[in-house]
């Protein structure tokens, strides 16, 4: 493996991810991710002169809607997700800005 | 304190479009319903939904774009910003970063000394807006409304080039004006519609370099705007006189202390791990589609100012003031359409609306008289129903709460009484009580009759025609 994670760099991507990982989860996470950068070098390899970057799988462009309402009010579908509610609204830990 | 400093200022502002739905989704935009009932899989990131660009969302972007000449990017796409936060249902933002609808483009701005100077557009991109945070002391947690999860945003993001609060008042001025007469965002600062975050740094005058800049949010005035950059500019050149170093952060700027404070960081750093959204398909921008957004771009302030001068009859200055509001010049012209008096309108507008501004702190866009009952105030005034007094009193009830002045005057018994043989009775019952006013009238003091009239309208409660009083006092002296 070329790629070597260091601790502080699977630190900082579970802090990005909001994930608490164990010790063995964070060796498995370092392997996994060098892994995946050899095979991203690896890519690197091919001569891409004049190649467009890709931005889409599929060549498909200009896929609009027009500005009409077409939804109603599915308040209670949406809110039978929440954990917990008010008047309306999902409740949440108190959030400051 | 020998040392000169400059102010840096750019602007990072965004505007709510005036889309009747949401950029991704055909979820009503419309202002004030219930928390939660404009809402779909989409706005609050279900797994498994799909999100379809708005055309009309294109549109506006690239409108916006062209009239302030910018550089349409042919080949556009979207990608996401991520972040964690609670008014952010997808936890990540649709957005624009590597390949922005429209850059290099400019605006220009009158300054203090009478010149003209030219501010920089860095770039224009489409992105969605979060949902509302409202929070519960009650109960101390927050509660989340998704209403406005998707709702159409631009952010302009302008360049460096601004020095003082004047020019970046001058600058959004100009901004807002537009885009109001493109029909684009109706740009409300104090609702939201448009909101500024302002980018300052301070530098010793004449410096080459950039000094460190801090991103200021909450501004939601343009008093509220000129106060942070004064507070900002003497918090930074203090905090360098005392040898200290500016720290780039995002502070919010609190009003009513007159201060800013550092917010707290997201809890982690800025990093949004942009990637292209896969969801999206990109957008190319053909030939065709640019014409034909040219061709039905609405007309502009100058064009406009130039056909009024053409079609009505009205001084200079009124255009400008009318002019210098989109929905001004929207309630001038439907006004006219339907009354055929330019120079009535326009007087009312130059007039008691402009007073009536002043004097209740309206803004313009927020008045709310309908063209249908100025027309008929008018029509009232004209045909003698009312007289101008009587007039002013209606309209500002008509200013206040829109109502019909017809039904208004009707109801309140307003309207002026023509029946000749009522009049004439009060004019003689005020004859014989000022026997005095009569003498000197009858002496050739012409001005008696002033107070003479005077007496009638307040014993007619107002409800006459002062024309017709002074007729038939004449006649009866
Ligand atoms: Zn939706």
């Amino acid at each position: 493996m070329a790629n070597i994670i260091s601790d502080e760099t699977i630190e900082y991507v579970g802090i990005l991810a909001k994930l608490e990982l164990s010790d063995a989860e964070k060796e498995q996470a370092k392997s996994d991710m060098g892994r995946m950068l050899d095979y991203i070098d690896k890519l690197g390899e091919l001569d891409t002169t004049g190649v467009e970057p890709m931005s889409h799988v599929f060549p498909v462009h200009n896929v609009f809607r027009e500005d009409v309402v077409t939804n109603g009010d599915t308040r209670q579908q949406l809110l039978a997700n929440a954990p917990e509610q008010k008047d309306g609204m999902f409740t949440v830990p108190r959030t400051f800005e | 304190m020998a040392k000169e400093y400059e102010t840096v200022i750019g602007l990072e502002v965004h505007v709510e479009l005036a889309t009747k739905t949401k950029i991704f989704c055909g979820c009503s935009t419309a202002f004030g319903a219930e928390p939660n009932t404009q809402t779909c899989p989409v706005c609050t990131g279900m797994p498994g939904s799909l999100p379809v660009l708005n055309k009309q969302v294109l549109e506006y972007a690239i409108a916006v774009g062209l009239a302030t000449n910018c550089d349409i990017t042919r080949y556009a796409k979207f990608d996401r910003k991520n972040y964690f936060y609670p008014d952010n249902p997808q936890n990540y933002q649709i957005s624009q970063l590597y390949l922005p609808i429209c850059r290099n483009g400019s605006v220009e701005i009158e300054t203090k000394e009478g010149g003209v100077k030219s501010v920089g557009i860095h770039e224009i991109h489409m992105e969605e807006d979060a949902g509302k945070l409202i929070h519960d002391e009650w109960d101390d947690c927050s509660l989340v409304d998704y209403n406005r999860s998707g709702v159409p945003l631009i952010e302009i993001v302008s360049e460096p080039d601004m020095r003082s609060a004047e020019e970046v008042i001058a600058y959004l001025e100009k901004l807002r004006l537009i885009i109001q007469y493109l029909g684009a965002s109706d740009c409300k600062l104090q609702e939201g519609s448009m909101r500024a975050d302002v980018n300052l740094s301070v530098r010793e005058a004449g410096a080459k370099e950039f000094g460190t800049r801090t991103e200021m949010k909450n501004l939601n005035s343009f008093k509220a705007i000129s106060r942070a950059i004064a507070g900002e500019t003497e918090r930074q050149i203090d905090l360098i006189e005392s040898g200290e170093k500016v720290v780039q952060e995002t502070r919010r700027w609190d009003d009513t202390r007159g201060e800013s404070y550092a917010m707290r960081s997201k809890e982690d750093a800025q990093d949004y791990r942009y990637f292209p959204d896969p969801d999206l398909t990109p957008i190319m921008v053909s030939d065709e589609m640019l014409a034909d957004i040219r061709s039905r771009q609405p007309e502009l302030r100058s064009e406009k100012m130039k056909r009024y001068k053409e079609e009505y009859d009205i001084p200079d200055y009124d255009i400008e003031i009318i002019t210098g509001s989109k929905h001004m010049a929207d309630l001038f012209e439907e006004t006219t359409a339907i009354c055929a008096q330019p120079k009535k309108v326009s007087n009312w507008l130059m007039g008691e609306t402009l007073r009536l501004m002043k004097e209740k702190e309206v803004e313009v866009e927020d008045l709310r008289f309908s063209p249908e009952n100025l027309a008929k105030l008018i029509a009232l005034t004209d045909s003698r129903a009312i007289n101008s007094s009587v007039a002013k009193e209606v309209f500002e009830v008509m200013f206040d709460t829109d109502v019909d002045p017809e039904q208004y005057v009707e109801e309140k018994g307003l309207k002026t009484v023509n029946d000749e043989g009522a009049l004439k009775k009060t004019v003689e019952e005020v004859i014989a009580a000022n026997p005095q006013s009569v003498e000197d009238y009858r002496s050739g003091k012409e001005k008696a009759i002033g107070f003479l009239v005077g007496q009638t309208m307040k014993a007619m409660k107002g409800k006459a025609d002062p024309a017709t009083v002074n007729r038939m006092l004449k006649e009866l002296l």
